[in-house]
């Protein structure tokens, strides 16, 4: 239910110029998680710094897009469905934004742990999970660009799988910690990358619910699947004897 | 690793997401009125002459609430809000069928008396008509016609609780003998509000009352029209869409005669089920 144009074209202009922006903002989020999930994974410090460096273009974008809608609200007084895309924007863009921080975070890691010799089992769990987090990124800015609800619906449900592995990921790296006590410098590490990684799927699916919102003006009618049961999850000394 | 089971959860994942898209669907969830009807049109339809002005209109007017009336110019609002206490009676090629109501009475019933019922539906214009009397003669014009007092005591004490409750009282208790063509037109709007009020009327029709107004005068009215909600019911055409935003808590978008669309006021502004209303309220080409 949108299409038709504003009567004042340069309000049409400045809507579309926030969906660009957003566009933008989320291609530079999307390829930054994806570099620091590299740098990760191949110990790459040069590209890790470069990520650290690159967080600075989505908090400025970040400042644009509020200082944007901030005026638009002012100025134009919008309703409906426009009153929704802006506040769309708005919650994006800050979802996004800690998503960027986030792989930041990840990339400083890196810096930290990229000399060490990374068990190749615990690099493969790593692996599906970022691959998966980096796809739900993905299909959820698709969703957005194209108004999706489906898609957004599907990102929405499938961050239970980032969850499912983060809880595996979860116990071994406890278990590898047990092992050897040297281990634990690096498991600590790679725990907060891993957890990292879920919190970004959980921003993801914040964006699919504002994608629902903006679209139907509704929230979603159903009950979030929550996936991360890491709270609960004690690794004792007898379970790794069990385990191995 | 759970990978395996993540696997089987598609199944489960693509049928939680029909199931989620069944749950939300826009048109279920709108919003019915609630609390006492006031006012009812039943199939209203208005021609002047050959020319049909409303088509079947259906609404319902509930009891100590704002209802505002949206839409382009000629889309029928102006109308539909003169058949509700028979404005359009005095224009002599205009006809009106349909029912409308008034706490369950039919108002266009023949034996029916169109002064009380303007006394009880009374009406505020777009732009400010005070009577060339003095300031209290303006107020008490409508209890002296429809003998609404027995003595002047009570007459000036009507006056008084007319003025105050249009939040006019302050401004002008010194000076009751002056004319009320001599105000300002912010002063004179809430002196015709509180002319409408001393007839103690149930219901208070306004035709864009702020427009001639600028934007304090229009917050001092606005201020007024919620607080006059308590008593009484209230029904507003408006062609500030902020302005039925800010004061009603319903709202009924006309065009080309019919009703568009009719909601809760926050629902329509933010979230539209007629595409036609959309294009309206967001400034669009319809």
């Amino acid at each position: 239910m949108s299409s038709t144009e504003h009567i004042v074209t340069s309000y049409e202009g400045e809507l579309e110029s926030l969906d660009k922006k957003i566009a933008q903002m989320g291609g530079l989020t999307e390829n930054l998680v994806g570099q620091a999930v590299d740098a990760l994974r191949l110990r790459d410090a040069d590209l890790a710094s470069h990520v650290i460096e690159d967080d600075v273009h989505i908090d400025q974008l970040e400042r644009e897009i509020e200082d944007q809608a901030i005026s638009m609200i002012a100025r134009r007084q919008p309703m409906a469905l426009d009153l929704r895309q802006i506040m769309a924007a708005v919650k994006i863009t800050s979802d996004l934004e800690r998503i960027g921080d986030l792989g930041k975070n990840i990339a400083k890691r890196v810096l930290s742990i990229h000399h060490e010799k990374q068990p190749s089992q615990l690099v493969h769990g790593m692996r599906s999970m970022q691959s998966l987090a980096l796809a739900q990124l993905k299909n959820v800015l698709d969703a957005y660009t194209e108004r999706n609800t489906e898609k957004a619906l599907s990102v929405w449900y499938a961050d239970e799988e980032i969850d499912a592995i983060y809880n595996s990921l979860f116990r071994e790296l406890l278990t590898y910690m047990m092992e050897d006590p040297r281990n634990i410098g690096l498991c600590t590490h790679l725990l907060f990358c891993a957890k990292n990684m879920e919190r970004i799927g959980d921003h993801t699916t914040n964006i699919a619910e504002t994608v629902h919102y903006l679209v139907l003006g509704s929230e979603i009618a159903a009950e979030r699947p929550k996936g991360d049961k890491t709270t609960k999850i004690l690794v004792e000394p007898g379970d790794v004897e069990n385990d191995s | 690793m759970e990978v395996q089971s993540i696997e089987s959860k598609k199944a489960e994942q693509t049928r939680q997401v029909e199931q989620a898209k069944k749950m939300s669907p826009a048109e279920e969830t709108a919003s019915q009125p609630q609390g006492p009807i006031k006012m009812s049109g039943k199939d209203v339809s208005v021609f002047y002459g050959e020319k049909q002005a409303l088509f079947d209109v259906n609404l319902e007017i509930l009891e100590n609430s704002v209802t505002s009336l949206i839409g382009p110019s000629g889309c029928g609002k102006s109308t539909f809000l003169r058949c509700l206490n028979r404005m359009n009676d005095v224009i002599d090629i205009c006809r009106v069928s349909g029912l409308i109501t008034l706490e369950g009475e039919d108002i266009y019933n023949p034996e029916l008396d169109v002064v009380e019922l303007r006394a009880r539906v009374g009406m505020v214009f777009q732009k400010p008509n005070p009577f060339p009397k003095s300031i209290y003669d303006n107020i008490a014009y409508g209890p002296r016609i429809h003998g609404l007092t027995t003595d002047r005591a009570e007459l000036d004490e009507l006056v008084e609780s007319s003025l105050k409750k249009a939040g006019l009282w302050e401004e002008v208790k010194d000076r009751l003998t002056e004319s009320g063509t001599g105000l300002s037109g912010g002063q004179q709007q809430r002196l015709c509000i509180a002319r409408a009020i001393a007839t103690r009327p149930d219901v208070i029709l306004m035709d864009e009352p702020c427009s001639a107004l600028d934007p304090i005068a229009t917050a001092t009215i606005e201020e007024l029209i919620d607080d006059l909600r308590k008593n009484y019911t209230i029904v507003i055409v408006t062609h500030s869409m902020q302005q039925a935003a800010r004061v009603s808590q319903r709202t009924a978008f006309f065009h080309l005669g019919k009703i568009i669309e009719e909601g809760e006021t926050s629902q329509i502004f933010t979230n539209p089920r007629n595409k036609k209303t959309q294009d309206y309220i967001t400034g669009r080409y319809g």
